[in-house]
């Protein structure tokens, strides 16, 4: 037989943000990564600034003083943001991955209902919650340390 | 909307030619589609009255050979059981399941699913292999344990919920959600004997469930309501619990023969086969 040429047609990254039917499931997947990947970043730079104290008490106040301001207000808000989502949204997956949250197999009767639907409602309560702490946590951040 | 209630649709198909085409592009048809036509229907009238050129791949036109999965608006699901008007106003969005080769038009290149699923060992494995492969009698298995697996056992493998997953989207060693259910169907079926062998190959590289983070696109776009993401996770949780020396299904004995006093041999209202209409066939 013929050798054919064949199209490649991988999504890629692409592939995280568009396709099946959109659900919110499949961001919550994107944020994850994306939140873990962030919060691994944090904790590398917070070891370096962290690790400064060791060279002695100048270093330290030198190297504090690089990460004042309120551009790092900000930045050190975000990382609370990802922290309170990555760590809701871990708990349900959590569950989920452990088959706590997917229920038994059921029979496939149209119209479909599948682990997505058994799981959501716990998953809107997650995300609930984590925007109520994100909330009260920008009043701590921005009102209350600020003024 | 004319008479009988037909109506023009465009189908806007993605089109490639290995033979001509280095990359693929849209073509715009319009298809005079009556009411109730399915987009497969739709496929033939183009095929039949303005491009025989065209290629996809079909058979059972009842969503049962799992031939006509593509991606239509965007999302995977069956040309053949997807009526028109249900999932368009206008313009129909016609492509190639992504994340496989195209091979030309609609025709993608699931070739790479088959591979995995084969790999996975979809098939009941145990010892008494004279007894699998010239049965005397039934196994004997509970309508409880049947419930475990027979949902995912519905699969047909279209390949709609390896075109939805992210996962599969970047990475191509990643089983995906098609292999990954069928092997948690023979997992977790009570006649099956290969829990170790299963543990082992799951656990060896990308192959197995734990790649999987539970976008839950799978189960989502499955036309057969498989629930593949479903499968997958409960095969997580079977392997944590076997870590825990917690797991039933790798303990288990496989299914023995039906015991003597449960055979009720053959019912009377049942007729024989009729006789063969030709002869020696065998
Ligand atoms: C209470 C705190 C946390 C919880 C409950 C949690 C939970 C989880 C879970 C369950 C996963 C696996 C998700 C999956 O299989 O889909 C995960 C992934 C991950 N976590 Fe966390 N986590 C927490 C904190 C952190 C922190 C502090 C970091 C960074 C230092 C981090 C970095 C990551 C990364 C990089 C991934 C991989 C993401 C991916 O591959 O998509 N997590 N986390
Ligand atoms: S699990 Fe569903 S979407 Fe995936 S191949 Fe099987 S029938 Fe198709
Ligand atoms: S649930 Fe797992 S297998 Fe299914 S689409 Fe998501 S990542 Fe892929
Ligand atoms: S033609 Fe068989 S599933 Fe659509």
């Amino acid at each position: 037989m013929p050798e054919v040429k064949r199209y490649p047609n991988r999504l890629g990254i692409k592939g995280w943000l568009v396709g099946g039917k959109w659900g919110p499931e499949r961001y919550l997947y994107f944020l994850h990564r994306v939140t873990g990947l962030g919060l691994l970043l944090y904790l590398l730079m917070h070891i370096v600034v962290v690790s400064s104290r060791a060279f002695g008490q100048e270093q330290w106040e030198w190297a504090m003083g690089r990460v004042s301001g309120p551009v790092f207000l900000v930045g050190e808000f975000l990382v609370f943001v990802a922290f309170v989502f990555h760590a809701l949204n871990g708990v349900r997956l959590v569950l989920v991955e452990l088959g706590i949250l997917t229920g038994k197999a059921e029979d496939p009767v149209f119209p479909y209902r599948s682990s997505v639907n058994v799981q959501r409602p716990f998953m809107i309560v997650m995300m609930i919650l984590a925007a109520i702490l994100i909330v009260l946590g920008g009043y701590d951040f921005f009102v209350l340390v600020a003024h | 909307m004319s008479d009988n209630g037909v109506k023009d649709f465009v189908f806007r198909v993605r089109r490639f030619d290995p033979v001509k085409d280095d990359s693929p592009h849209y073509q715009d048809f319009k298809v005079p589609v009556k009411p109730g036509w399915t987009i497969l229907e739709g496929l033939w009238y183009i095929k039949e009255n303005m491009d025989s050129s065209l290629s996809w791949r079909s058979s059972c036109r009842m969503g049962v050979c799992g031939s006509c999965g593509m991606l239509v608006n965007g999302s995977p699901t069956l040309a053949c059981n997807t009526q028109i008007r249900d999932v368009a106003t206008g313009v129909l969005m016609l492509a190639p399941l992504p994340n496989f080769d195209i091979i030309r038009d609609l025709v993608p290149d699931l070739a790479p699913m088959f591979d995995k699923h084969t790999h996975l060992m979809p098939h009941i494995k145990r010892d008494d292999q004279e007894e699998m492969l010239e049965p005397t009698d039934q196994y004997w298995q509970s309508p409880e344990e049947l419930d475990q697996f027979l949902q995912f056992s519905y699969c047909i493998k279209c390949g709609c919920c390896m075109a939805a997953c992210p996962t599969f989207a970047t990475d191509a060693t990643f089983s995906g959600p098609q292999p990954l259910s069928q092997a948690y169907r023979y997992l977790i079926d009570s006649r099956d004997d290969a829990f170790k062998e299963r543990k082992t190959l799951l656990g060896s590289g990308g192959v197995g469930p734990w790649r999987c983070h539970y976008a839950g696109e799978c189960s989502t776009v499955c036309p057969k309501g498989v629930d593949p993401a479903r499968a997958i996770q409960l095969m997580k949780r079977e392997l944590v619990l076997d870590y825990l020396r917690l797991s039933k299904a790798s303990k288990r004995k496989p299914a023995g023969l039906l015991p003597a006093e449960k055979r009720l041999g053959r019912r009377d209202d049942i007729p024989e086969a009729p006789p063969f209409t030709v002869e020696d066939a065998s």
